[in-house]
């Protein structure tokens, strides 16, 4: 069977598999609507968890941004894991025995005001839409690589398929489509990492490959890597960092806190029956989340050396008879020299997989200095001795350039794995998007049902009609999201860091000083959220534009580019949070106490005894 | 509520306390600010800072999480504040 035909029932099966759990998985009431009735087990709602976290980003762009960024890529590996740490002990058991449906009703709930809760709101919304227009352009662009339909059409269809199981399902039936897209998306990242890992260093658990020998020699993959590149002229692999330490550092901080505070993960421990399943089913969705990051920087490393093995016989890397790349121990025990002539690919000679991904515009060579082989290589080196090798070789510029999407998306093929594992890629690419959106979905929706329409707008409502309402908004949420997918606004691409800025300076401080600060009072925490928001809203418009808005930015009058201490607009939640909690203190200290029933209230959430089914109710 | 002079509360801020301390040395300690002394060690074929960075402060986490999740299960009993 071709390839066009695998990936079709594949993908096929995957989407019926979906359709057949919603069907299965109807929300009959309020409580199924918005959290899955409070059945979920641990580890059910652990592997939903990791697939409503890992979105289109996880599973296509990061072992491409690893590859690229080396050592300095671990700020995603730590940052979009250790706010599971944070959730697990700070938010979620506590969250969880509070037994409300959303984020925003426990802080208005927690703050005696419907400001408050309206200001949590404002924050869930441009938080969750933001994120949801990466995730809706993802379901297009794999889509359109696999199915050969336009990116258009692929959103539509990945429309139809949420909408049929987000609304008629709610967090009941896109928990189990979420283990279902867990299983495919897992699959679909370890098989082929698996594969390169048993090639490269004969290890099949690509965790310790990447800290292997490379077949056949007892020189280290990461040894070998860092020689390869340094010799091209490019940084050293295992030690460049993106930046000054300090920017890592809060950047990493940033994630992290942004991680526990986005509403989308945090409602999903709305899920289980109690709160003693709430603090160790963080830990399983972390363990399942694990089983793709630590793979993840094999894969980068890997697909790296694989690359530059590709296009220079001298990295020791050679295509066997069958088409696979294996080690060449000879040459790695020698340390080849990269810039011997012959090394270079000629470009008649390419592998096939080049010549796919050429035509979708992702990987491009031009040949520079026209000897018809391609000479890929950093030409802008500070390295004075690669650079003088290269111009003694008559190299006149890099000639390839590559996408970092390419890494996990082409990695079967690189690999010559068949047809059926690059099915499953896409497929799995599909459940990465399809997944986080749909628990995006959830949480705008009930933001507007639940803390718009009933607490705001119509508190009488009945439980028929909340549900409806639900219905209603998730169908909204879907239509707008696709049509921000469809025509996503310029500002696309900078607005995931937006979300976490948001998550991290607004959200997260608010939920934690209202368990952990008995005597914060309504005043304190708005302020705070507002201050937090704002500090963090202006560092980015400053840096991006006013709303995103090109040539509104104003760094010049901020003194500069990462004038704040070197660090960059991604890297600034943690600072916004820190501005929230310094002035939701201040402010505190110069108001009244909260009521006395309020601190009742904390006292009460913070022993588990008396934990009930999550409802809503007020 | 008190066993040993604290409060079940004191208990807690001071069992998290502690986590986050380690989860601190972990990932900012262990990953970005010693990694440079870390990475003159090797731990296979990985220099030691790079490893933490990319796969050791994941596995602590994890490790973290199911060791507060214990801890706090007992914790609960001492106090018998637990649920039913």
């Amino acid at each position: 069977m071709d390839l066009q035909t695998v990936t079709y029932l594949v993908v096929g099966a995957s989407f019926a598999l979906y359709i057949g759990i919603a069907i299965w998985a109807r929300a009959g009431s309020t409580s199924e609507f918005y959290a899955a009735g409070g059945s979920v087990h641990p580890i059910t709602n652990g592997m939903a968890t990791a697939a409503d976290w890992m979105s289109a980003a996880s599973f296509i762009s990061m072992a491409g941004l690893i590859a690229n960024m080396g050592y300095g890529g671990g700020l995603f590996l730590m940052g979009w894991t250790g706010g599971y740490v944070l959730l697990a002990m700070l938010l979620a058991p506590y969250l969880r025995k509070f037994g409300k449906f959303t984020v925003p009703q426990f802080i208005g709930d927690r703050f005696y005001s419907s400001t408050a809760s309206t200001v949590a709101v404002i924050c869930l919304l441009t938080a969750s839409l933001t994120y949801i227009i990466g995730q809706m352009t993802g379901v297009g662009v794999a889509f359109s690589r696999f199915l050969g339909v336009s990116s258009d059409t692929g959103i539509y269809i990945g429309q139809a398929i949420v909408f049929l199981y987000a609304v008629f399902g709610g967090m009941k039936g896109i928990t189990y489509t979420q283990v279902a897209q867990y299983i495919v998306l897992i699959l679909a990242y370890l098989v082929p990492a698996i594969f390169i890992s048993l090639n490269l260093t004969g290890n099949p658990l690509p965790q310790l490959g990447l800290g292997s020998s490379m077949s056949g020699t007892d020189v280290a993959l990461l040894t070998r890597l860092d020689q390869v590149v340094t010799d091209l002229g490019f940084g050293q692999y295992t030690t460049t960092t993106a930046g000054s330490t300090l920017n890592m550092f809060v950047y990493t901080l940033s994630l992290m806190i942004g991680t526990a505070g986005l509403p989308h993960v945090i409602m999903r421990f709305f899920t289980v029956p109690t709160v003693k399943d709430a603090r160790s089913s963080a830990g399983w969705a972390l363990i399942f989340i694990a089983l793709l990051y630590t793979t993840a920087p094999a894969v980068g490393a890997m697909a790296k050396l694989n690359l530059h093995g590709t296009v220079n016989k001298a990295v020791g890397l050679e295509t066997a008879a069958d088409g696979s790349m294996k080690v060449n121990p000879e040459i790695i025990k020698a340390r080849g020299d990269v810039y011997a002539p012959e090394a270079s690919l000629e470009v008649e000679k390419r592998p096939e997989w080049m010549k796919r991904w050429e035509k979708t515009g992702l990987l491009k060579f031009e040949d520079k200095n026209g000897d018809g082989r391609i000479q890929y290589y950093n030409d802008k080196t500070k390295n004075a001795d690669a650079k003088a090798k290269a111009e003694a070789a008559g190299w006149k510029g890099n000639e390839l350039t590559v996408n970092a999407d390419i890494i996990v998306l082409a990695n079967p093929e690189i690999a010559l794995l068949p047809n059926w594992v690059i099915a499953l890629v896409a497929a799995g690419g599909l459940a990465a998007a399809l997944s986080t959106a749909a628990g995006l979905l959830m949480a705008i929706s009930s933001a507007v049902s639940h803390d718009l329409v009933k607490n705001v707008f119509n508190p009488d409502i009945s439980e028929k009609n909340e549900l409806l309402a639900g219905k209603i908004s998730m169908a909204v949420a879907i239509v707008v999201s696709g049509y921000l997918g469809l025509n996503p606004p310029g500002f696309a691409a900078g607005t995931v860091a937006l979300a976490f800025g948001i998550a991290a300076s607004s959200l997260f401080p608010a939920i934690m000083m209202g368990i952990f600060s008995k005597k914060m009072n309504k005043e304190g925490a708005i302020a705070g959220m507002l201050a937090g928001l704002a500090v963090t809203l202006f560092y980015v418009f400053a840096h991006k534009g006013i709303f995103f808005i090109k040539g509104t930015d104003f760094v010049e009058m901020i003194g500069g580019a990462n004038s704040f201490f070197g660090i960059t607009p991604e890297a600034f939640g943690a600072v916004g949070a820190l501005f929230n909690f310094i002035v939701a203190f201040v402010v505190d200290k110069m108001t009244k106490e909260p009521p006395e029933h309020i601190q009742h209230m904390v006292e009460n959430v913070r022993i588990p005894r008396g934990s009930k089914l999550v409802d809503g109710a007020h | 509520m008190e066993h040993g002079g604290k409060t079940y509360w004191q208990t807690v801020v001071g069992l998290l306390t502690k986590i986050l301390i380690v989860w601190f040395l972990i990932s900012f300690g262990a990953g970005i600010l010693f990694v440079e002394q870390l990475n003159t060690i090797k731990l296979g074929g990985y220099p030691l800072g790079f490893w933490f960075a990319h796969q050791g402060s994941i596995y602590g986490f994890i490790a973290l999480i199911f060791f507060y999740a214990k801890k706090m299960g007992d914790i609960d009993r001492q106090f018998d504040v637990h649920e039913d």
